[in-house]
């Protein structure tokens, strides 16, 4: 199967956005004093570090990071079956009963992670507000639920076939953003 | 009506049919479920939906509890039935009670069974997932687990680590899923036990046979000590359960001369002052209380990995992924 | 001669010329290509260019080995009592479909046969049946209990050809001795299931790695020889006959051949599945390969086999041992022992043991049909003239696979399905009377 990459964001690009971004969250929570970020195992928990990173920089004082690995709150095991590697979910010290969340991930395309990672935030404790932040919104319109990001890097529409990959520095040595097209497979007759 | 056969296959008969690699897949699934359980809301939904029979055949608290918790906290509508003495079994065969689950459409089975065998007798008749929770002397594949991972916890690995199971080794379920689990993962693996307590060709599984306990505790790094059924003296394997404190019972005196960090594992109940002194029991070594959180996280893990959807929705997500 | 069954059925049969067939009768020594005429029920002549009477059948036998009909003297017909199981017609025709003129019944029914009376009752079930001849053993104690002698004399008057508490071995030993001793004075056999219940301790299974692997509790050889021992000894002290039913140790062989060269009465059976398998046939809780005595190791299987080629197990039986399919579909523990031999027990012996080189063609002719014959005091086990008109015809190349859907057997509990072997009875005439042809089941 044939692959092919197309550069989305480069370096740059991605920490003008989550500069940018950082900025947007705080705003929003009106400051860092209840500010709470929960990455989604596993890119998102590096976006999450990242943007907590730029928090630092610009307000002084990091906001806790939590991680969230929703594996077991798929609304897919009956189809594709249990995934051998469950990840484990860590909350931020001082739990999130009363403070505000934000949710990092690296896409958003259908919305069902969001689902997963909101009902297992409920489970958790009782935030006074959650918010999404992604670093790739893939569009309104191929959300298969009502979720809709509340700060965002960069947004594109792309056709099903594709996949947008985010890569970054723990895990693919850059941090970059590729548009990955796979060609069909070619008919067996 | 068959299901997506999972890592492990269908069911969890026992360890002797696993690979070293399923094996370690039950033990890492396992690591992130010990986490669940620390939680305020100690649940998770991945098994919503689901219908999981606990079938006792002969009386179990502390499994059943151990499987029940496990079950609870993935979301899964369990049902109870303890058997032993109640009419629901009483003259109905296996291949019966088996029809009758069956027809009320539930998903998994969790049996525990007086007959060495039935639960994969069970699992050949049913298409639900079947997990043993101890069949007669066969196997006990959960309590395998969950002693190689109090092992594997604490020891850091268990490859090459010299584990001796002391005790009543003929009637033991557990000292055989030890056995066959441990020799998987390249353990060492040493028996005790008196002569009328150790089975026939023991040694050919490839096991190690101590006639003492003093020479088996000098030889280990982890000791499991297994329980000593009050039937064994009455049907005479052993003359009291006096004489056999003292001559297999681990107490502190014969652990002087073991190694600094020998671990001991006992499956439980604990019979206080026969295979184990309480100090022992109650001592920095023991790790007794670690296996039973242990035993939740290793029973939600395999009840996880053997949950699964139809080979139809098997067969769409293949194509989905190949897409 | 003994056996009631033996009369001269002159009426309405007609004679019957089986012609041209490799003729196999150890009795006489004789081996060769000829006719055998049966005519009033029993054999008229051995010979080529017999006269056949005008109103013979004729059956052409050229291809086939025809010898002197096969005995089973180890069969469980569950009648009465266990009739969902077996009954003795439907055994009496399994048994014809599998070649053999005649089988002896064991006498664990419920209620046992401990007196005259059932006795009567078994021969009289066993001659309406009118396939092959049923011959009664009695029970050696009342009830089986293994406490008081039953009246073996008018058991054997009512028609009982030995006495054997089958199922239950004779633990005391002082009865033992009673039974031998008493049996003298009618020269019969009493047969014994060799077992030490106190060694066996409620085994389920030979003991053993495989025993400990699956976790089922173990039977030691110990537990047999033990009673082998003990049986010889007795046999040995009172000159009676002892039959050792379903020999399965490699010590228990021994020990009746060096009881046999020092004289002692005895005689001794080897069955088909201890001859052809081993413990690991028990593998994945099969109840199938449940049986008592079990399944032991190769070994003991390489013993059995070298007792049967030397005659030291002179007697070839199949332990016949039907149970509904409910009853070995529980777990392990819970099946009962056994499984059915009779339609399964000739194509065994002459695929494994013939074809396989243990033993010829009259060697097994001799273990099947005529040693039995011997040690139980039957008619039969012969083709001499003026001997009892039974006879089993086989084609020695017949290609066939074991379909237990196939059996006359009310009973499919077998671990043999699905073997394929070679040779089986075509034809099984008793008493001058064809009473089985390939074809028919």
């Amino acid at each position: 199967m044939a692959q092919t990459r197309t550069p989305l964001m480069d370096e740059r690009a991605v920490r003008r956005a989550l500069s940018r971004m950082a900025r947007e969250i705080v705003e929003r929570a009106a400051g860092t004093g209840r500010l709470v970020l929960m990455g989604i195992h596993r890119r998102g928990d590096e976006i999450a570090a990242l943007l907590g990173e730029e928090i630092r920089k610009a307000e002084g004082t990091p906001p806790p990071i939590g991680s969230l690995d929703i594996t077991l709150y798929r609304d897919d095991l009956a189809v594709i079956g249990p995934r051998p590697v469950v990840g484990e979910s860590r909350l931020p010290a001082g739990g999130i009963d009363g403070q505000v969340v934000v949710i990092v991930d690296d896409v958003l395309y259908t919305g069902r992670t969001i689902r997963a990672a909101l009902d297992e935030l409920m489970d958790w404790g009782r935030p006074t507000r959650i918010y999404l932040c992604v670093l790739v919104d893939r569009g309104s319109a191929a959300r298969e639920l009502p979720i809709q990001p509340d700060s965002v890097g960069r947004t594109v529409e792309l056709s099903h076939g594709k996949r947008v990959d985010v890569l970054v520095p723990e895990l693919d040595g850059q941090l970059a953003v590729e548009i990955v097209g796979i060609e069909p497979p070619v008919e067996d007759t | 009506m068959s299901r997506l056969v999972s890592d492990l296959g269908k069911d969890l008969v026992g360890l002797e049919p696993l690979s070293a690699n399923q094996i370690r897949t039950v033990l890492d699934t396992a690591e992130p479920f010990k986490e669940i359980s620390e939680r305020p809301i100690k649940k998770v939904p991945v098994l919503r939906g689901k219908t999981i029979v606990n079938l006792f055949f002969e009386p179990s608290t502390r499994t059943r509890v151990s499987f029940e918790f496990a079950e609870k906290r993935l979301s899964a509508d369990t049902v109870n039935v303890t058997a032993a003495g109640s009419s629901v079994v009483k003259g109905e065969t296996l291949v019966d009670t088996a029809r009758n689950m069956e027809a009320m459409r539930i998903d998994m089975v969790v049996m525990r069974h007086i007959a060495s065998g039935a639960a994969r007798f069970l699992a050949e008749r049913i298409p639900s997932n079947v997990i043993n929770a101890g069949d007669g002397w066969h196997e006990h594949p959960t309590q395998g687990l969950l002693d190689l991972l109090t092992i594997r916890d604490h020891k850091g690995r268990i490859e090459g680590t010299r584990v001796c199971i002391v005790g009543d080794i003929l009637h033991s379920r557990v000292a055989r899923s030890n056995i066959y689990g441990l020799l998987k993962l390249g353990a060492e693996v040493g028996v005790c036990g008196p002569p009328t307590l150790l089975p026939v060709g023991i040694q050919e599984l490839g096991v190690q046979v101590f006639r003492r306990v003093e020479e088996a505790i000098e030889w280990a790094d982890v000791l499991n000590v297994l329980r000593l059924q009050l039937e064994r003296m009455q049907s005479g394997f052993v003359p009291s359960l006096r004489e056999y404190n003292r001559f297999y019972g681990v107490s502190s005196a014969r652990l002087e001369r073991a190694r600094e960090d020998l671990l001991i594992l006992h499956p439980g109940p604990i019979n206080r002052g026969v295979e184990m002194d309480s100090d022992v029991a109650d001592g920095p070594r023991s790790v007794i209380l670690n296996q039973v959180t242990n035993g939740v996280a290793v029973r939600m893990a395999v009840l996880y990995l053997l949950a699964g959807g139809t080979p139809e929705t098997a067969e769409s997500a293949k194509h989905a992924a190949e897409s | 001669m003994r056996g009631p069954l033996l009369t001269r059925e002159s009426d309405g049969h007609q004679p019957l010329m089986l012609k041209g067939g490799r003729v196999v009768d150890p009795s006489q020594g004789l081996d060769e290509v000829t006719d055998v005429l049966l005519a009033d029920g029993v054999v008229e002549a051995v010979g080529t260019g017999l006269g056949a009477p005008d109103d013979a059948r004729i059956v052409e036998c050229a291809g086939h080995v025809v010898t002197s009909g096969l005995i089973d003297v180890h069969v469980h017909l569950r009648e009465p009592g266990g009739e969902h199981k077996e009954t003795i017609l439907t055994g009496a025709r399994a048994a014809a479909a599998g070649g053999f003129t005649a089988v002896c019944a064991m006498p664990n029914t419920d209620p046992c046969v401990d007196d005259p009376a059932s006795v009567g009752f078994v021969l009289a079930a066993g001659q309406r049946a009118g396939a092959a001849r049923v011959y009664p053993l009695g029970c050696i104690s009342v009830g089986q209990k293994g406490e008081r002698l039953t009246e073996v004399g008018e058991m054997v008057e009512a028609g009982a050809v030995a006495i054997t508490d089958d199922g239950c071995p004779v633990m005391d030993s002082g009865l033992m001795r009673l039974a031998l001793e008493y049996a003298r004075i009618f020269d019969i056999a009493v047969a014994d299931h060799p077992e030490d219940l106190g060694l066996s301790r409620h085994g389920v299974m030979n003991e053993g790695l495989v025993a400990t692997r699956l976790g089922l509790r173990g039977k030691p050889n110990a537990s047999e020889d033990a009673h082998v021992l003990r049986d010889l000894m007795v046999a040995e002290l009172t000159g009676g006959h002892v039959h050792l039913q379903h020999v399965s140790t490699r010590t228990g062989v021994e020990a009746i051949r060096r009881a046999k060269e020092r004289g002692v009465r005895v005689t001794a059976e080897a069955t088909p599945h201890h001859l052809l398998l081993t413990d690991e046939a028990v593998e994945g809780y099969r109840t199938d390969a449940k049986m008592n005595p079990p399944l032991r190791s190769a070994a003991d299987v390489e013993a059995v086999r070298a007792g049967l080629k030397d005659g030291t197990l002179d007697v070839l039986a199949t332990d016949h041992a039907p149970h509904h399919y409910d009853e070995k579909e529980q777990p392990f523990d819970d099946a009962p022992n056994g499984i059915v031999g009779l339609e399964t027990s000739l194509g065994l012996v002459h695929t494994h043991l013939v074809r396989g080189g243990l033993i010829d063609l009259p060697t097994m002719v001799e273990r099947m049909s005529v040693a039995p014959a011997r040690a139980f005091g039957l008619s039969g086990g012969t083709l001499r003239k003026g001997s009892a008109g039974d006879v089993t015809v086989m084609d020695p190349e017949a290609r066939w696979t074991v379909r237990t859907e196939h059996f006359l057997s009310k009973s499919r509990n077998t671990p043999f399905e699905g073997w394929d072997l070679v040779g089986r009875a075509v034809l099984t005439v008793v008493g001058g009377r064809i009473v089985w042809e390939a074809g028919w089941g």
